[in-house]
Protein backbone atom coordinates (compact mmCIF):
# COMPACT_ATOMS: atom_id res chain seq x y z
CA UNK A 1 0.00 0.00 0.00
CA UNK A 2 0.88 3.11 -0.90
CA UNK A 3 2.02 5.92 2.06
CA UNK A 4 0.33 8.92 2.04
CA UNK A 5 1.30 11.74 4.52
CA UNK A 6 -1.49 12.31 6.85
CA UNK A 7 0.85 12.86 10.25
CA UNK A 8 2.74 16.16 11.16
CA UNK A 9 5.11 17.76 9.08
CA UNK A 10 8.89 16.04 8.41
CA UNK A 11 11.52 17.28 10.71
CA UNK A 12 9.30 17.37 13.68
CA UNK A 13 10.34 15.82 17.06
CA UNK A 14 8.89 12.48 16.12
CA UNK A 15 11.67 9.87 17.26
CA UNK A 16 12.31 7.50 14.66
CA UNK A 17 12.66 4.55 16.68
CA UNK A 18 9.86 4.59 18.48
CA UNK A 19 7.53 6.45 16.48
CA UNK A 20 6.41 8.88 19.24
CA UNK A 21 6.62 12.24 20.26
CA UNK A 22 9.50 13.09 22.58
CA UNK A 23 8.13 14.24 25.47
CA UNK A 24 10.36 16.45 28.12
CA UNK A 25 9.64 17.07 31.82
CA UNK A 26 11.12 20.71 33.00
CA UNK A 27 11.27 20.96 36.24
CA UNK A 28 13.17 23.25 39.21
CA UNK A 29 13.79 21.34 42.03
CA UNK A 30 14.80 22.98 45.55
CA UNK A 31 14.22 26.75 46.68
CA UNK A 32 15.55 29.41 44.07
CA UNK A 33 12.91 31.33 42.34
CA UNK A 34 14.24 32.35 39.15
CA UNK A 35 12.58 30.37 36.27
CA UNK A 36 13.62 32.77 33.57
CA UNK A 37 15.94 30.06 31.91
CA UNK A 38 14.04 26.94 32.67
CA UNK A 39 10.90 28.97 30.49
CA UNK A 40 13.27 29.62 28.02
CA UNK A 41 14.64 26.12 27.24
CA UNK A 42 11.09 24.50 27.61
CA UNK A 43 9.76 27.24 24.48
CA UNK A 44 13.04 25.86 22.62
CA UNK A 45 11.90 22.76 23.16
CA UNK A 46 8.71 22.85 22.37
CA UNK A 47 9.35 24.70 19.11
CA UNK A 48 11.95 21.99 18.14
CA UNK A 49 8.20 19.74 17.97
CA UNK A 50 8.60 17.93 21.53
CA UNK A 51 5.98 17.99 24.32
CA UNK A 52 7.04 19.61 27.30
CA UNK A 53 5.48 19.59 30.87
CA UNK A 54 6.45 22.31 32.48
CA UNK A 55 5.77 21.64 36.58
CA UNK A 56 6.38 25.05 38.09
CA UNK A 57 9.18 26.49 40.94
CA UNK A 58 10.03 24.87 44.37
CA UNK A 59 9.69 21.17 43.09
CA UNK A 60 10.91 18.47 45.21
CA UNK A 61 12.67 15.34 43.96
CA UNK A 62 9.61 13.02 44.70
CA UNK A 63 7.39 15.38 42.86
CA UNK A 64 9.69 15.43 40.15
CA UNK A 65 9.92 11.80 39.94
CA UNK A 66 6.18 11.11 40.14
CA UNK A 67 5.72 13.79 37.55
CA UNK A 68 8.10 12.07 35.44
CA UNK A 69 6.29 8.90 36.18
CA UNK A 70 2.92 10.29 35.57
CA UNK A 71 3.54 11.68 32.43
CA UNK A 72 6.18 8.91 31.02
CA UNK A 73 8.82 11.36 29.55
CA UNK A 74 11.63 10.41 27.67
CA UNK A 75 13.67 13.16 29.32
CA UNK A 76 14.05 15.57 32.60
CA UNK A 77 15.28 18.85 32.18
CA UNK A 78 16.47 20.34 36.03
CA UNK A 79 17.11 23.78 35.93
CA UNK A 80 19.29 24.49 39.56
CA UNK A 81 20.60 27.80 40.65
CA UNK A 82 20.80 28.00 44.24
CA UNK A 83 23.91 25.64 44.51
CA UNK A 84 22.28 22.71 45.92
CA UNK A 85 22.65 20.43 42.54
CA UNK A 86 25.29 17.44 44.28
CA UNK A 87 21.91 16.88 46.75
CA UNK A 88 19.17 17.19 44.45
CA UNK A 89 20.18 15.94 41.23
CA UNK A 90 21.69 12.66 43.16
CA UNK A 91 18.08 12.29 44.56
CA UNK A 92 16.02 12.65 41.33
CA UNK A 93 18.28 10.02 39.81
CA UNK A 94 17.67 7.69 42.54
CA UNK A 95 13.78 8.07 42.74
CA UNK A 96 13.86 7.39 38.91
CA UNK A 97 15.82 4.31 39.58
CA UNK A 98 13.11 3.25 41.88
CA UNK A 99 10.43 4.07 39.84
CA UNK A 100 11.59 2.28 37.13
CA UNK A 101 12.11 4.72 34.83
CA UNK A 102 15.87 4.38 35.09
CA UNK A 103 15.98 4.93 30.79
CA UNK A 104 15.00 8.91 31.35
CA UNK A 105 17.66 11.05 30.42
CA UNK A 106 18.63 13.89 32.70
CA UNK A 107 19.63 17.22 31.61
CA UNK A 108 20.97 20.12 33.75
CA UNK A 109 20.61 23.36 33.26
CA UNK A 110 21.54 26.55 35.59
CA UNK A 111 25.07 27.87 38.01
CA UNK A 112 27.61 24.08 37.87
CA UNK A 113 30.69 24.67 39.40
CA UNK A 114 33.18 23.28 36.98
CA UNK A 115 34.61 20.68 39.90
CA UNK A 116 31.23 19.06 39.61
CA UNK A 117 31.15 18.31 36.38
CA UNK A 118 32.54 15.15 36.11
CA UNK A 119 30.86 13.67 38.81
CA UNK A 120 27.66 14.41 37.65
CA UNK A 121 28.65 13.24 34.00
CA UNK A 122 29.68 9.50 36.45
CA UNK A 123 26.15 9.55 37.89
CA UNK A 124 25.00 9.44 34.43
CA UNK A 125 23.62 12.80 33.54
CA UNK A 126 23.77 13.38 29.61
CA UNK A 127 24.05 17.08 29.21
CA UNK A 128 25.12 20.22 31.23
CA UNK A 129 24.11 23.53 30.41
CA UNK A 130 25.49 26.63 31.85
CA UNK A 131 24.55 30.58 30.89
CA UNK A 132 24.97 30.88 27.76
CA UNK A 133 24.87 27.70 26.18
CA UNK A 134 23.06 27.58 22.92
CA UNK A 135 19.27 26.07 22.49
CA UNK A 136 20.31 24.40 19.47
CA UNK A 137 22.88 22.28 21.12
CA UNK A 138 20.03 21.09 23.78
CA UNK A 139 17.70 20.80 22.00
CA UNK A 140 20.29 18.20 19.45
CA UNK A 141 21.60 16.96 21.99
CA UNK A 142 18.25 15.69 23.44
CA UNK A 143 17.13 14.28 20.26
CA UNK A 144 20.13 12.08 19.85
CA UNK A 145 19.87 10.98 23.52
CA UNK A 146 16.25 10.07 22.67
CA UNK A 147 16.77 8.62 19.30
CA UNK A 148 19.93 7.16 20.02
CA UNK B 1 2.09 -9.94 32.46
CA UNK B 2 0.86 -7.75 29.72
CA UNK B 3 0.48 -4.43 29.82
CA UNK B 4 -3.26 -3.99 30.70
CA UNK B 5 -3.02 -6.68 33.39
CA UNK B 6 -0.63 -4.91 34.80
CA UNK B 7 -2.50 -1.58 34.77
CA UNK B 8 -5.38 -3.59 36.32
CA UNK B 9 -3.65 -4.59 39.08
CA UNK B 10 -2.77 -1.24 39.76
CA UNK B 11 0.55 -0.75 38.79
CA UNK B 12 1.07 3.16 37.99
CA UNK B 13 3.92 2.92 35.37
CA UNK B 14 2.35 -0.09 33.56
CA UNK B 15 -0.52 2.83 33.66
CA UNK B 16 1.57 5.40 32.34
CA UNK B 17 3.60 3.46 29.42
CA UNK B 18 -0.21 2.49 28.39
CA UNK B 19 -1.36 6.14 28.17
CA UNK B 20 1.65 6.90 25.70
CA UNK B 21 0.16 3.78 23.85
CA UNK B 22 -2.88 5.14 23.57
CA UNK B 23 -2.20 8.54 23.01
CA UNK B 24 -0.04 7.30 20.18
CA UNK B 25 -2.53 4.93 18.78
CA UNK B 26 -0.10 2.25 18.63
CA UNK B 27 -1.33 -1.25 18.18
CA UNK B 28 -0.61 -2.15 21.69
CA UNK B 29 -2.35 0.58 22.68
CA UNK B 30 -5.31 -0.62 20.49
CA UNK B 31 -4.69 -4.56 21.77
CA UNK B 32 -5.21 -3.31 25.48
CA UNK B 33 -7.59 -1.65 24.69
CA UNK B 34 -10.14 -4.07 23.89
CA UNK B 35 -8.91 -5.83 27.18
CA UNK B 36 -9.39 -3.25 29.11
CA UNK B 37 -12.95 -2.08 27.93
CA UNK B 38 -15.00 -4.86 29.86
CA UNK B 39 -13.76 -3.29 32.88
CA UNK B 40 -14.67 1.03 32.25
CA UNK B 41 -18.39 2.07 32.60
CA UNK B 42 -17.77 2.71 36.26
CA UNK B 43 -16.18 6.11 36.41
CA UNK B 44 -17.75 9.44 36.85
CA UNK B 45 -16.36 11.43 34.03
CA UNK B 46 -16.10 15.36 35.22
CA UNK B 47 -15.32 17.61 32.37
CA UNK B 48 -14.33 21.26 33.53
CA UNK B 49 -13.86 23.85 30.78
CA UNK B 50 -13.85 27.22 30.24
CA UNK B 51 -11.97 30.24 28.72
CA UNK B 52 -8.19 30.97 29.34
CA UNK B 53 -7.21 32.23 32.19
CA UNK B 54 -10.68 31.45 34.48
CA UNK B 55 -8.49 29.08 36.76
CA UNK B 56 -9.60 25.75 35.45
CA UNK B 57 -6.40 23.69 36.52
CA UNK B 58 -6.60 25.63 39.97
CA UNK B 59 -10.22 24.97 40.23
CA UNK B 60 -9.56 21.10 39.03
CA UNK B 61 -6.87 20.52 41.71
CA UNK B 62 -9.37 22.09 44.89
CA UNK B 63 -12.10 19.72 43.66
CA UNK B 64 -9.51 17.04 43.27
CA UNK B 65 -8.26 17.48 47.04
CA UNK B 66 -11.63 17.81 48.14
CA UNK B 67 -13.01 14.31 46.63
CA UNK B 68 -9.74 13.10 48.38
CA UNK B 69 -11.11 14.10 51.29
CA UNK B 70 -14.68 12.39 50.94
CA UNK B 71 -15.15 8.77 50.90
CA UNK B 72 -11.32 8.56 49.63
CA UNK B 73 -12.11 8.60 45.97
CA UNK B 74 -9.62 7.70 43.24
CA UNK B 75 -8.71 10.72 40.67
CA UNK B 76 -7.97 10.33 37.87
CA UNK B 77 -7.00 13.75 35.85
CA UNK B 78 -6.54 14.24 32.16
CA UNK B 79 -5.68 18.42 31.76
CA UNK B 80 -5.23 19.31 27.68
CA UNK B 81 -3.44 21.79 26.20
CA UNK B 82 -2.68 22.95 23.00
CA UNK B 83 0.06 21.80 20.55
CA UNK B 84 1.77 24.42 18.34
CA UNK B 85 -0.21 24.18 14.53
CA UNK B 86 3.11 25.18 12.86
CA UNK B 87 5.49 22.56 15.12
CA UNK B 88 3.82 19.78 16.60
CA UNK B 89 5.02 20.99 19.67
CA UNK B 90 3.15 22.03 23.19
CA UNK B 91 3.98 23.52 26.55
CA UNK B 92 1.67 21.69 28.94
CA UNK B 93 1.43 23.98 32.28
CA UNK B 94 -1.68 22.37 34.07
CA UNK B 95 0.40 20.88 36.47
CA UNK B 96 2.24 24.02 38.03
CA UNK B 97 -1.30 24.60 39.12
CA UNK B 98 -2.09 21.29 40.67
CA UNK B 99 0.71 20.49 43.26
CA UNK B 100 -0.80 20.25 45.83
CA UNK B 101 -1.68 16.76 44.37
CA UNK B 102 1.61 15.51 44.23
CA UNK B 103 2.72 12.69 46.38
CA UNK B 104 -0.96 11.76 46.74
CA UNK B 105 -0.71 8.20 45.75
CA UNK B 106 -4.54 8.31 44.90
CA UNK B 107 -4.54 10.83 42.12
CA UNK B 108 -2.85 10.47 38.92
CA UNK B 109 -2.35 13.36 36.41
CA UNK B 110 -1.53 13.33 33.36
CA UNK B 111 -1.03 15.96 30.34
CA UNK B 112 -2.11 15.71 27.18
CA UNK B 113 -1.63 18.02 24.05
CA UNK B 114 -4.47 18.51 21.56
CA UNK B 115 -2.13 17.85 18.42
CA UNK B 116 -4.48 19.31 15.79
CA UNK B 117 -7.19 18.66 17.19
CA UNK B 118 -10.01 21.10 17.70
CA UNK B 119 -13.11 20.84 19.98
CA UNK B 120 -11.01 21.42 23.03
CA UNK B 121 -9.81 17.85 23.82
CA UNK B 122 -7.31 15.82 21.83
CA UNK B 123 -8.25 12.97 19.35
CA UNK B 124 -6.99 9.85 22.12
CA UNK B 125 -8.84 12.14 25.06
CA UNK B 126 -11.55 9.36 25.45
CA UNK B 127 -9.27 6.25 25.10
CA UNK B 128 -7.25 7.76 28.05
CA UNK B 129 -10.03 7.92 29.97
CA UNK B 130 -11.01 4.66 29.64
CA UNK B 131 -7.78 3.36 30.55
CA UNK B 132 -8.43 5.65 34.07
CA UNK B 133 -11.88 4.02 34.40
CA UNK B 134 -10.47 0.46 33.98
CA UNK B 135 -7.62 1.55 36.32
CA UNK B 136 -10.33 1.65 38.88
CA UNK B 137 -10.51 5.34 39.28
CA UNK B 138 -13.73 5.86 40.08
CA UNK B 139 -13.54 9.92 39.45
CA UNK B 140 -11.43 11.55 35.95
CA UNK B 141 -11.95 14.19 35.38
CA UNK B 142 -10.89 16.04 31.94
CA UNK B 143 -9.09 19.44 31.97
CA UNK B 144 -10.26 21.14 28.19
CA UNK B 145 -7.73 23.47 26.79
CA UNK B 146 -9.25 27.18 27.29
CA UNK B 147 -12.04 27.38 25.18
CA UNK B 148 -13.71 30.26 23.58
CA UNK B 149 -16.97 29.70 22.42
CA UNK B 150 -17.57 26.31 20.73
CA UNK B 151 -15.31 23.88 21.88
CA UNK B 152 -18.08 21.76 23.01
CA UNK B 153 -16.64 18.02 22.72
CA UNK B 154 -16.42 17.91 26.52
CA UNK B 155 -19.33 17.80 26.79
CA UNK B 156 -20.48 14.56 24.71
CA UNK B 157 -17.61 12.89 26.78
CA UNK B 158 -18.35 13.70 30.49
CA UNK B 159 -21.58 12.57 32.85
CA UNK B 160 -20.70 16.15 34.20
CA UNK B 161 -19.48 19.20 32.50
CA UNK B 162 -18.48 22.24 34.43
CA UNK B 163 -18.36 25.55 32.62
CA UNK B 164 -15.49 28.24 34.52
CA UNK B 165 -16.54 31.69 34.11
CA UNK B 166 -14.70 35.03 35.65
CA UNK B 167 -16.21 38.40 36.47
CA UNK B 168 -15.18 40.77 33.50
CA UNK B 169 -15.14 38.05 30.31
CA UNK B 170 -18.46 39.18 28.80
CA UNK B 171 -22.14 41.06 29.14
CA UNK B 172 -25.49 39.51 28.59
CA UNK B 173 -25.30 38.88 24.76
CA UNK B 174 -22.23 36.85 24.99
CA UNK B 175 -24.55 35.11 27.60
CA UNK B 176 -27.70 33.96 25.43
CA UNK B 177 -25.37 33.20 22.28
CA UNK B 178 -24.84 29.05 21.94
CA UNK B 179 -22.26 27.09 22.66
CA UNK B 180 -20.37 26.58 25.72
CA UNK B 181 -23.05 27.93 28.22
CA UNK B 182 -25.23 25.35 26.80
CA UNK B 183 -23.60 22.55 27.60
CA UNK B 184 -22.70 23.38 31.63
CA UNK B 185 -24.49 21.13 33.96
CA UNK B 186 -23.27 23.15 36.60
CA UNK B 187 -22.26 26.92 35.58
CA UNK B 188 -19.07 28.24 38.39
CA UNK B 189 -17.61 31.64 38.70
CA UNK B 190 -14.26 31.48 39.80
CA UNK B 191 -12.18 34.31 41.22
CA UNK B 192 -15.46 35.49 42.55
CA UNK B 193 -13.23 38.16 44.81
CA UNK B 194 -12.76 40.20 41.79
CA UNK B 195 -15.11 43.14 41.25
CA UNK B 196 -17.41 42.74 38.42
CA UNK B 197 -18.82 39.23 39.99
CA UNK B 198 -22.35 40.48 40.50
CA UNK B 199 -22.70 41.33 36.91
CA UNK B 200 -21.36 38.14 35.92
CA UNK B 201 -23.62 35.97 37.93
CA UNK B 202 -27.03 38.54 36.75
CA UNK B 203 -25.67 37.93 33.49
CA UNK B 204 -25.71 34.00 33.82
CA UNK B 205 -29.35 33.32 35.60
CA UNK B 206 -30.37 35.65 33.01
CA UNK B 207 -29.59 33.04 30.60
CA UNK B 208 -30.70 30.24 32.78
CA UNK B 209 -34.10 31.90 33.36
CA UNK B 210 -34.47 32.74 29.54
CA UNK B 211 -33.89 28.77 28.87
CA UNK B 212 -36.79 25.96 28.12
CA UNK B 213 -34.97 22.76 30.33
CA UNK B 214 -35.42 19.76 28.89
CA UNK B 215 -33.70 16.23 29.06
CA UNK B 216 -30.22 17.00 26.76
CA UNK B 217 -28.50 14.36 25.16
CA UNK B 218 -25.62 14.81 22.57
CA UNK B 219 -26.37 12.57 19.63
CA UNK B 220 -24.28 10.94 17.16
CA UNK B 221 -24.01 13.36 14.72
CA UNK B 222 -22.49 15.80 16.99
CA UNK B 223 -25.66 17.55 17.40
CA UNK B 224 -27.45 18.13 20.74
CA UNK B 225 -30.92 17.34 20.53
CA UNK B 226 -33.92 17.43 23.26
CA UNK B 227 -34.89 14.02 23.80
CA UNK B 228 -38.00 13.59 24.47
CA UNK B 229 -38.24 10.92 26.96
CA UNK B 230 -40.33 7.44 27.05
CA UNK B 231 -41.54 8.32 30.32
CA UNK B 232 -44.52 10.78 29.38
CA UNK B 233 -44.63 12.70 33.13
CA UNK B 234 -41.15 13.80 33.42
CA UNK B 235 -41.75 16.27 36.59
CA UNK B 236 -40.12 19.32 37.03
CA UNK B 237 -38.10 17.50 39.82
CA UNK B 238 -36.30 15.25 37.28
CA UNK B 239 -35.12 18.31 35.11
CA UNK B 240 -31.54 18.98 36.25
CA UNK B 241 -31.68 23.15 35.89
CA UNK B 242 -27.96 24.19 36.02
CA UNK B 243 -26.74 26.03 39.83
CA UNK B 244 -24.31 28.89 39.48
CA UNK B 245 -21.41 28.82 41.81
CA UNK B 246 -18.90 31.23 43.19
CA UNK B 247 -15.65 29.69 43.77
CA UNK B 248 -11.98 31.27 44.56
CA UNK B 249 -9.88 28.66 43.80
CA UNK B 250 -6.91 30.12 45.35
CA UNK B 251 -8.02 29.78 48.55
CA UNK B 252 -10.48 27.09 48.41
CA UNK B 253 -13.99 28.91 49.25
CA UNK B 254 -17.04 27.37 47.39
CA UNK B 255 -15.04 24.08 46.98
CA UNK B 256 -17.29 21.74 49.04
CA UNK B 257 -20.55 23.10 47.89
CA UNK B 258 -19.27 22.95 44.42
CA UNK B 259 -18.56 19.57 45.12
CA UNK B 260 -21.93 18.80 46.64
CA UNK B 261 -23.32 19.56 43.92
CA UNK B 262 -20.77 17.41 41.44
CA UNK B 263 -22.35 14.77 43.64
CA UNK B 264 -26.28 15.90 43.33
CA UNK B 265 -25.99 16.12 39.70
CA UNK B 266 -24.25 12.30 39.75
CA UNK B 267 -27.62 11.30 41.56
CA UNK B 268 -29.84 12.71 39.40
CA UNK B 269 -28.35 11.17 36.05
CA UNK B 270 -28.54 8.00 37.76
CA UNK B 271 -31.79 8.35 38.71
CA UNK B 272 -33.53 9.83 35.79
CA UNK B 273 -32.35 7.59 33.34
CA UNK B 274 -29.74 10.21 31.77
CA UNK B 275 -26.53 8.65 33.09
CA UNK B 276 -27.39 5.63 30.68
CA UNK B 277 -28.87 7.83 27.62
CA UNK B 278 -25.13 9.67 27.83
CA UNK B 279 -23.21 6.50 28.11
CA UNK B 280 -24.58 5.29 25.18
CA UNK B 281 -24.46 8.57 22.89
CA UNK B 282 -20.78 8.47 23.85
CA UNK B 283 -20.47 5.19 22.82
CA UNK B 284 -22.12 6.00 19.71
CA UNK B 285 -20.00 8.93 19.22
CA UNK B 286 -16.91 6.54 19.71
CA UNK B 287 -18.40 3.76 17.97
CA UNK B 288 -19.21 6.48 14.70
CA UNK B 289 -15.76 7.91 14.79
CA UNK B 290 -14.39 4.25 14.77
CA UNK B 291 -15.88 3.42 11.65
CA UNK B 292 -15.06 6.48 9.92
CA UNK B 293 -11.34 5.70 10.46
CA UNK B 294 -12.38 2.34 8.91
CA UNK B 295 -14.07 3.15 6.25
CA UNK B 296 -10.78 6.19 5.38
CA UNK B 297 -8.13 3.23 5.37
CA UNK B 298 -10.17 0.65 4.00
CA UNK B 299 -10.62 3.60 0.68
CA UNK B 300 -7.34 3.95 1.29
CA UNK B 301 -5.88 0.54 0.44
CA UNK B 302 -8.31 0.01 -2.31
CA UNK B 303 -7.12 2.98 -4.29
CA UNK B 304 -3.83 2.97 -6.03
CA UNK B 305 -1.84 6.18 -4.67
CA UNK B 306 -1.00 7.11 -8.64
CA UNK B 307 -4.72 7.18 -9.28
CA UNK B 308 -5.25 9.21 -6.32
CA UNK B 309 -2.38 11.69 -7.14
CA UNK B 310 -4.40 11.92 -11.26
CA UNK B 311 -7.31 12.52 -9.55
CA UNK B 312 -5.56 15.55 -7.26
CA UNK B 313 -4.15 16.76 -10.45
CA UNK B 314 -7.23 17.00 -12.15
CA UNK B 315 -9.10 18.96 -9.26
CA UNK B 316 -6.17 20.95 -9.34
CA UNK B 317 -6.69 21.50 -13.30
CA UNK B 318 -10.54 22.14 -12.85
CA UNK B 319 -11.27 19.73 -14.91
CA UNK B 320 -13.15 17.78 -12.31
CA UNK B 321 -15.01 18.78 -8.89
CA UNK B 322 -14.00 17.54 -6.07
CA UNK B 323 -17.43 15.61 -5.80
CA UNK B 324 -16.86 14.07 -9.48
CA UNK B 325 -13.61 12.94 -7.46
CA UNK B 326 -15.45 11.36 -5.18
CA UNK B 327 -17.78 9.97 -7.00
CA UNK B 328 -14.74 8.45 -8.95
CA UNK B 329 -12.56 7.40 -6.23
CA UNK B 330 -15.33 5.89 -4.25
CA UNK B 331 -17.30 4.36 -7.12
CA UNK B 332 -15.46 1.33 -7.82
CA UNK B 333 -15.36 0.10 -4.82
CA UNK B 334 -18.69 -2.41 -3.93
CA UNK B 335 -17.55 -4.04 -6.97
CA UNK B 336 -14.29 -5.84 -5.58
CA UNK B 337 -14.55 -9.10 -4.12
CA UNK B 338 -15.11 -9.68 -0.55
CA UNK B 339 -11.84 -11.56 -0.35
CA UNK B 340 -9.63 -8.55 -1.52
CA UNK B 341 -11.11 -6.58 1.77
CA UNK B 342 -10.80 -9.02 4.61
CA UNK B 343 -9.13 -7.73 7.48
CA UNK B 344 -9.64 -3.98 6.16
CA UNK B 345 -11.33 -3.51 9.15
CA UNK B 346 -8.68 -1.78 11.81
Amino acid sequence: MAERKTGPEPGDALSASKGRRIRVLVAKPGLDGHDRGAKVVARALRDAGMEVIYTGLRQTPEMIAEAALQEDVDVVGLSVLSGAHMALIPRVMELLKVNGQSHVKIFIGGIIPDEDLSRLKEMGVTGIYGPGASTDDIIRDVKHAVEG
Amino acid sequence: MTLSSSVLSGDRLALARLLTQVENDSAEGRAALAELFPHTGKAHLIGVTGAPGTGKSSLVNQLAMQFRKQEAHRVGIVAVDPSSPFTGGAVLGDRVRMRDLSGDPGVFIRSMATRGSLGGLAQATASMVQVFDAAGYDIVMIETVGAGQSEVDIAKLAHTTIVVEAPGLGDDIQAIKAGILEIADILVINKADRPGVENTEKALKSMLELAHPSQRVFKHHGMMMNVSTPRSKQSAKELWLPPIQRTISTEGSGIPELAEWVMKHLAHLRQSGDWAARDRARLEVELETLIREALVSRFRESVPQKLFDEIVERVLDRNLSPWEAVKMLIGPYPERAPAERRGGLR
